[in-house]
C-alpha cells in the first residue's frame, strides 16, 4: 500500500486517496466527499462539474488547503498534506496555490496593485524585490492604467483579473478558480477564461469549478461530482502524457 | 514572516479605512486617559497646594491660639465667661522655657495704608523680628523689624512688594512714610516677591512692630504666638508645659490652643492622598471601560471582516499573523489615544494653571504613565481574545461568510 502510494505521488501534482468529508447540516450529516481518489498531472487544465450541493466546492477547497478531510490522504507536490498544522498548511497555500474566487475577494481599502502585491507582504519580501516581480504581472494583466484604482473604482473583469494576479503572483503550481466568471457578463467571463486558459498554457495547472457548462467542455479533463462522488472524469486525448487513466482510484 | 513594517502600514490602512470605528474608539480611549491624568493632576495639584502652605512653617513650630479648640470631637464648651486674651507678657513668659528658643507673636487686622493722595485698605501684621526668620521671609531691600522688647511700639515698617507698587510705584519707598490710619510709620523694608503663604497674600501686606500694631488695633491680645522650637522632640512634652505656664498666669483656665503643624500636614496629606488615588479610580474605571469598548469594537471589526480574515488565510497568513494584524490595530489605536488623551489633559491642566497660578496643577508622571500603560494594556488584552478567535477560524468557513451561504 505503501510503496502503491509513494510511486503515483512522485510524478503527479495532486494525488487524493481514499478522501472523505462530511458536513452536519442541521441535524443530518452530508458525505459532501465520498471516498474520493484522483491524480492530476502538473500542467492539466481540469474542470470540476456537477450540481448544487455535490460536493465540487468543497472537492476545491480540500485541494487549495484550505479544508482538511475526515479522513483520507492528500499529496501535493509530493508531500503528504493532510498531518500537517495549520501553519504548515498556510505556508503551503502561500508558496504553491493560487485561488481565483467567484466574488473576487479583493480587499476594498488596497488598490488594485496593492491587492496584487499583498501575497508579497504576507510572505515577507523586501519592497523593492516586490515591486520587481508585480511590474510584469500588472503589464500581462493589462491593468497598467488601472492599476492605482481602488476595486470599487474597476468593472467585475477588472477586478477579476486583479483577483487572478494575485493568485499568480508567488508563482504557484496550482491555480484554483470557484465559479471565475460566474459574476461577470460573457464578454469580461470571456477574457477572463483567455487570461486563465494563456496560463494553463505557460505551464499553470488549472483546476476551474463551475455550473457553466460552456467553460466546462473547454478543459482538456473534464470531472462531474454528484453526491459527492466522482461519476465521470472524461479528457481530451490532446496529450498522450495524460493519457494513463487511474483505474486503482476509482470508486 | 511579514515585516514589521508593512503590518503597521496594514493595521493604519485599516483603521483609516473605518474612520468612524477608529474616531469612537480614540475618543473612547482619550477620555479614559484624560480622566485619569486630569483627575489626579487637579487633586495632586490640591495636595502639593496644601503642602507648600504648611511647609512655610518650619516643622519645630508650635502655634498657640487663644480659646479653648477641642479638635478630639465633642461640642466646643459652652463659654459663658469668655476666654481672656494672650497678652504679651504671656508670651514672654514662654521664654522662661529652655527648649523655647523664639517666640514671635502676632497681630492681624485691616487698615487703610495712604501716602499722598494715594491709600488703600489692606492687611496689617504686627509682630516681632523673630517672625521673619521662622517664616522665612526673604526682604527684596532695607531690613526686618528691629529687635524690640515686645511691648516698645516703634514708628517704622515693612511692606509688601505689591503695596509698595501701589503707593509709590516706581519710586523709592525706603525711609518714606506712609500712613497706617492715624499712625505714621516709616519703610525700612521691602518683602521679596514669596507669594502666598497660610491664606495671607505678603505681597500686599504691611508688618510693623507689635506693640504699635495693638495700639492701632487698640487691643491687648494677640491672635497668635509662633514658638520656635529648639528641636521637634519632645513636642508633646513641651506643649504640657506652655499649657501649665498659660494655665498658671491665667487662674488656673487653661483657655489657649496649641497647634502643631506637622500634625495638621500629616492630617491633610493623608486625606489628600486618598482623594487622589479615589480620582485615579474613578478615571481608571473609565479607562476599563474604554477597554472594554475596544473589545466589542475589535469584535465588530473581526465579524466586519471575517472574508477577509479567511482571505489572508488562503494567501498564506498564519493564525499568528491574521491574530497580530487585528492585535497591532488595537493596540496601535489604544496608543494614539492615550498620547491624545494625556495632550488634551496637559492643555486643560495648562489653561487650570493659568486661572489658578498658585496651585502647582500637574498631573503626577506614575498616574500619566499609569494611565497610558493601562489603556495600551486594555488594547492589547481586550483585542486578544476577539483576533484570536478570527485568527482559528477555519479560512473556508471565513471565506464563505461574506458569500452570504
Amino acid at each position: 500500500m505503501k510503496a502503491a502510494g509513494i510511486n503515483p505521488a512522485a510524478d503527479a501534482l495532486i494525488r487524493v486517496q481514499g478522501v472523505n468529508k462530511t458536513f452536519l447540516l442541521g441535524d443530518e450529516p452530508v458525505h459532501a466527499l465520498n471516498n474520493i481518489g484522483l491524480s492530476i498531472q502538473a500542467g492539466e487544465y481540469l474542470s470540476v462539474m456537477g450540481p448544487s450541493g455535490s460536493g465540487k466546492s468543497t472537492l476545491l477547497n480540500m485541494l487549495g488547503l484550505l479544508d482538511v478531510p475526515d479522513n483520507g490522504q492528500y499529496w501535493l507536490n509530493g508531500a503528504d498534506t493532510v498531518p500537517m498544522s495549520e501553519e504548515q498548511r498556510a505556508v503551503y497555500r502561500r508558496s504553491h496555490i493560487g485561488f481565483v474566487f467567484q466574488s473576487y475577494h479583493l480587499i476594498p481599502r488596497l488598490s488594485a496593485s496593492e491587492n496584487i502585491e499583498l501575497p508579497l507582504i504576507l510572505a515577507g519580501i523586501a519592497p523593492a524585490e516586490r515591486k520587481r516581480r508585480l511590474a510584469p504581472v500588472i503589464e500581462r494583466l493589462g491593468l497598467g492604467s488601472r492599476a492605482g484604482h481602488l476595486p470599487n473604482q474597476l468593472s467585475g473583469g477588472q477586478r477579476q483579473r486583479v483577483a487572478i494576479g494575485r493568485a499568480i503572483i508567488m508563482k504557484p503550481r496550482l491555480l484554483l478558480a470557484d465559479e471565475p466568471t460566474g459574476n461577470l457578463d460573457s464578454q469580461s467571463g470571456a477574457e477572463v477564461v483567455q487570461l486563465l486558459e494563456e496560463l494553463n498554457a505557460d505551464g499553470i495547472t488549472l483546476i476551474v469549478v463551475t455550473h457553466d457548462a460552456d467553460l466546462g467542455r473547454r478543459a482538456s479533463r473534464r470531472i462531474r461530482m454528484v453526491d459527492g462522488v466522482i461519476v465521470s472524469d472524461d479528457r481530451t486525448s490532446s496529450s498522450d502524457a495524460q493519457s494513463r487513466t487511474d483505474q486503482s482510484d476509482a470508486p | 514572516m511579514i515585516r514589521t513594517r508593512d503590518q503597521l502600514n496594514f493595521s493604519i490602512r485599516a483603521l483609516l479605512r473605518q474612520r468612524f470605528r477608529t474616531l469612537m474608539q480614540l475618543i473612547a480611549m482619550s477620555i479614559g486617559v484624560l480622566a485619569v491624568v486630569l483627575l489626579t493632576g487637579l487633586g495632586e495639584g490640591a495636595r502639593q497646594y496644601v503642602l507648600g502652605e504648611f511647609s512655610v512653617l518650619g516643622k519645630d513650630i508650635l502655634i498657640m491660639l487663644p480659646g479653648r479648640k477641642e479638635t478630639s470631637g465633642g461640642m466646643p464648651p459652652m463659654t459663658g465667661e469668655g476666654t481672656r486674651d494672650i497678652t504679651l507678657q504671656d508670651a514672654q513668659s514662654l521664654l522662661r522655657l529652655p527648649e523655647v528658643e523664639r517666640i514671635a507673636p502676632l497681630v492681624v487686622g485691616n487698615a487703610e495704608i495712604s501716602r499722598g493722595a494715594r491709600s488703600r485698605e489692606t492687611l496689617v501684621l504686627g509682630t516681632n523680628n523673630a517672625f521673619f526668620d521662622i517664616r522665612h521671609i526673604q526682604l527684596a531691600r532695607g531690613q526686618i523689624l528691629p529687635d524690640l522688647p515686645l511691648d516698645q511700639p516703634s514708628p517704622v515698617c515693612v511692606i509688601g512688594t505689591t503695596l509698595k507698587q501701589e503707593l509709590f510705584a516706581a519710586e523709592p519707598a525706603l525711609g518714606q512714610w506712609v500712613g497706617i490710619d492715624t499712625y505714621r510709620c516709616r519703610v525700612i523694608g521691602i518683602l521679596a516677591d514669596t507669594g502666598t503663604g497660610l491664606g495671607m497674600n505678603m505681597s500686599e501686606a504691611l508688618i510693623m512692630p507689635v506693640a504699635s500694631s495693638m495700639q492701632l488695633f487698640n487691643t491687648e491680645g494677640v491672635f497668635r504666638v509662633m514658638i520656635d522650637v529648639r528641636s521637634a522632640m519632645g513636642m508633646g512634652v513641651l506643649s504640657r508645659q506652655i499649657e501649665d505656664i498659660m494655665r498658671e498666669r491665667h487662674d488656673g483656665q487653661l483657655d489657649v490652643t496649641l497647634i502643631t503643624p506637622d500634625s495638621l500636614l500629616k492630617a491633610f496629606d493623608s486625606i489628600l492622598s486618598v482623594l487622589t488615588f479615589a480620582i485615579a479610580g474613578i478615571g481608571a474605571i473609565s479607562l476599563f471601560v474604554a477597554g472594554v469598548l475596544i473589545m466589542n469594537m475589535t469584535l465588530i471589526t473581526v465579524s466586519q471582516r471575517t472574508a477577509e480574515i479567511g482571505l489572508l488565510k488562503a494567501l498564506g497568513a498564519s493564525s499568528r499573523e491574521v491574530r497580530q494584524l487585528f492585535v497591532t490595530e488595537a493596540v496601535m489605536l489604544s496608543l494614539f489615544g492615550a498620547l491624545l488623551g494625556t495632550l488634551l489633559a496637559e492643555i486643560l491642566l495648562w489653561l487650570v494653571r493659568m486661572q489658578y497660578p498658585e496651585i502647582p496643577f500637574a498631573a503626577p508622571l506614575w498616574a500619566t504613565a499609569a494611565a497610558g500603560a493601562i489603556a495600551v494594556g486594555c488594547g492589547f488584552l481586550f483585542s486578544w481574545i476577539p483576533a484570536s478567535r478570527a485568527a482559528h477560524m477555519a479560512p473556508v468557513t471565513a471565506l464563505q461568510h461574506q458569500n452570504g451561504k
